[in-house]
């Protein structure tokens, strides 16, 4: 059995480009020109998902959520 | 007394009580009957015409549709039997079906046509998904101007022949987001009329209109499976290819003096469903398919095309909601895609920053291709790199739909934008063209003088 994947995604809608989640996970994520995030498609590598957990829960918004991928 | 003895339990056998009126055997399926006084068919007429619904029991008609292999007519061409087998199957509350009528494209004139010169075979269609899928509530969603005709059409019905199903109207919003999937629930639920939500991975067939799962089909497709239940999925399959069978209500523009709605059967080359061989087609600068969130395809590509959404992808946009606009000679087609794009842009919900901030960018970038082509910043190619900042970043599709409709033009009208840069704009004094509703669609809609 193979570990569980998870991936980001943002609800374009409840965020409001603060640009938390840029700085605690620049790997995967960048900003735009208007300040609202770009993220990587695909599964968060297993060694950034402790950073994207806490990416996650420090959006002020709560716009951004870690979901499991179907395997 | 209901003709319980006649039915079958096998759906791929065909209606379970034949119907008393042979099916149409021309191209013509939903339109044949239809008179060009722009009429509405009256319920008395419309069972002459078509006899009365076959009784499917339970979700047996699903196989049917399946069978089919009808595909959604609102533009996202999906199987129909897989999304009612994915609704049957997900339900713990009894699912809502909506008739979507609400048709926000201002190039597409087809579900208007429908709703108000043939409301019952709509309402039949919906009356056949309610009983599949096990839904006591109909809702038809339509624009303001056709709640009258499908509100009478609903109290004949009760009269003469009651269905067993209860049906709402709700007014869909004169928005051109009104139609989509989300927007839709959002309308019917009472808040946001019109704006579209974050589904996110849930989806509107599992929680809808009061959480329910919910159907929202597009009232061609209902129109379709009205007559799929009478006559079964081999008719239906005996015009069309294996993958995009039956026929379609096809909205043209710049074909004939008037838009014209004609039903087209699918997989036939372009050209041939207009009349139009390609040597004829000098008069035509390019093709729109799939309306304003489609794509622009060269004339002979598109003249060639087997009319599906399959080859439609392959040439890179959308039959859409069948939309389909000749753009001729002589109109300055960077003029045309600033005006739509600036509508467009005003259309959006105002929800997603992306959307927001680069639709504002984009309208602002057309508009000075096509008026003020010296002020244009990073010249042609910061165009396509604004589409890459807002495609797949909405809550919705529509920054992606602007995109297409942007790049595919950038890329069919080349040489014209290549000209407006290096030689100026070209002064064409063609009437504006593509159809959008009255307001003002552009930002310098006069070029400065020098």
């Amino acid at each position: 059995m193979s570990p569980k994947r998870y991936t980001l995604v943002v609800d374009p809608i409840a965020c409001d480009g603060h640009g938390v989640c840029a700085e605690l996970l620049p790997e995967r994520i960048r900003l735009d020109p208007w300040g609202f995030p770009i993220i990587e498609s695909g599964a968060v590598p297993a060694q950034l998902l402790d950073h994207a957990q806490r990416a996650a829960v420090s959006c002020p918004r709560l716009a951004l959520t870690l979901v499991e991928l179907d395997s | 007394m209901r003709a319980d003895a006649l039915r079958r339990s096998n759906g791929s056998d065909g209606p379970p009580n034949r119907s008393s009126v042979d099916p149409p055997a021309g191209v013509a399926r939903l339109l044949s009957g239809v008179g060009t006084d722009g009429g509405t068919m009256t319920h008395e007429a419309h069972l002459d015409r078509w006899g009365h619904l076959p009784e499917w029991r339970g979700a047996t008609f699903i196989d049917e549709l399946e069978t089919s292999g009808l595909r959604g007519h609102g533009g996202a061409w999906f199987p129909v039997g897989l999304k009612w087998r994915d609704i049957r199957a997900s339900r713990l509350r009894a699912p809502i079906v909506v008739a979507n009528g609400a048709e926000g494209e201002p190039a597409s004139g087809k579900d208007r046509l429908l709703i108000e010169q043939v409301p019952h075979l709509v309402l039949d269609g919906a009356v056949v998904a309610a009983q599949a899928l096990g839904a006591s509530r109909v809702v038809v969603h339509v624009p303001a101007r056709s709640v009258r005709t499908v509100t009478s059409a609903i109290e004949s019905r009760q009269q003469h022949a009651p269905d067993p199903v209860g049906f709402d109207v709700v007014v869909a919003p004169d928005r051109f987001l009104a139609g989509q999937e989300s927007a839709v629930v959002s309308t019917v639920n009472g808040r946001n009329p019109g704006i579209p939500t974050f589904t996110g991975l849930r989806t509107i067939r599992e929680r809808g209109v009061d959480g329910r799962p919910t159907l929202v089909q597009n009232v061609e497709t209902l129109a379709h499976v009205a007559l799929i239940a009478r006559f079964g999925a081999g008719w239906f399959r005996r015009i069309g290819t294996h993958d995009s069978p039956g026929t379609a209500l096809v909205t043209v523009t710049g074909r004939w003096s008037e838009p014209r709605i004609i039903e087209a059967p699918l997989g036939v080359p372009l050209g041939q469903i207009l009349g139009l061989e390609s040597g004829e087609a000098r008069s035509v600068q390019g093709v729109l398919l799939g309306g304003y969130g489609g794509g622009w395809v060269a004339t002979a590509d598109a003249l060639a095309m087997p009319f599906t959404e399959e080859a439609a992808r392959l040439l890179g946009t959308s039959i859409g909601a069948g939309v389909v606009a000749l753009l001729p000679t002589g109109a300055c087609p960077l003029s045309e895609v600033s005006r739509v794009v600036t509508y467009l842009e005003g259309q959006g919900a105002g929800q997603c920053g992306p959307c927001v901030n680069g639709l504002a960018l984009l309208a602002t970038a057309m508009n000075q291709l096509a008026f003020r082509p010296k002020s244009l910043r990073g010249g042609l190619s910061a165009i396509p790199t604004l589409c890459g900042l807002v495609e797949g970043r909405g809550a919705c599709r529509h920054p992606d739909g602007v995109a297409r409709f942007i790049r595919s033009a950038l890329q069919v009208f080349s040489d014209h934008a290549a000209a407006h840069i290096q030689r100026g704009i070209c002064q064409s004094t063609a009437a504006p063209f593509l159809p959008l509703p009255p307001g003002r669609h552009s930002r310098l809609a006069t070029p400065r003088s020098r």
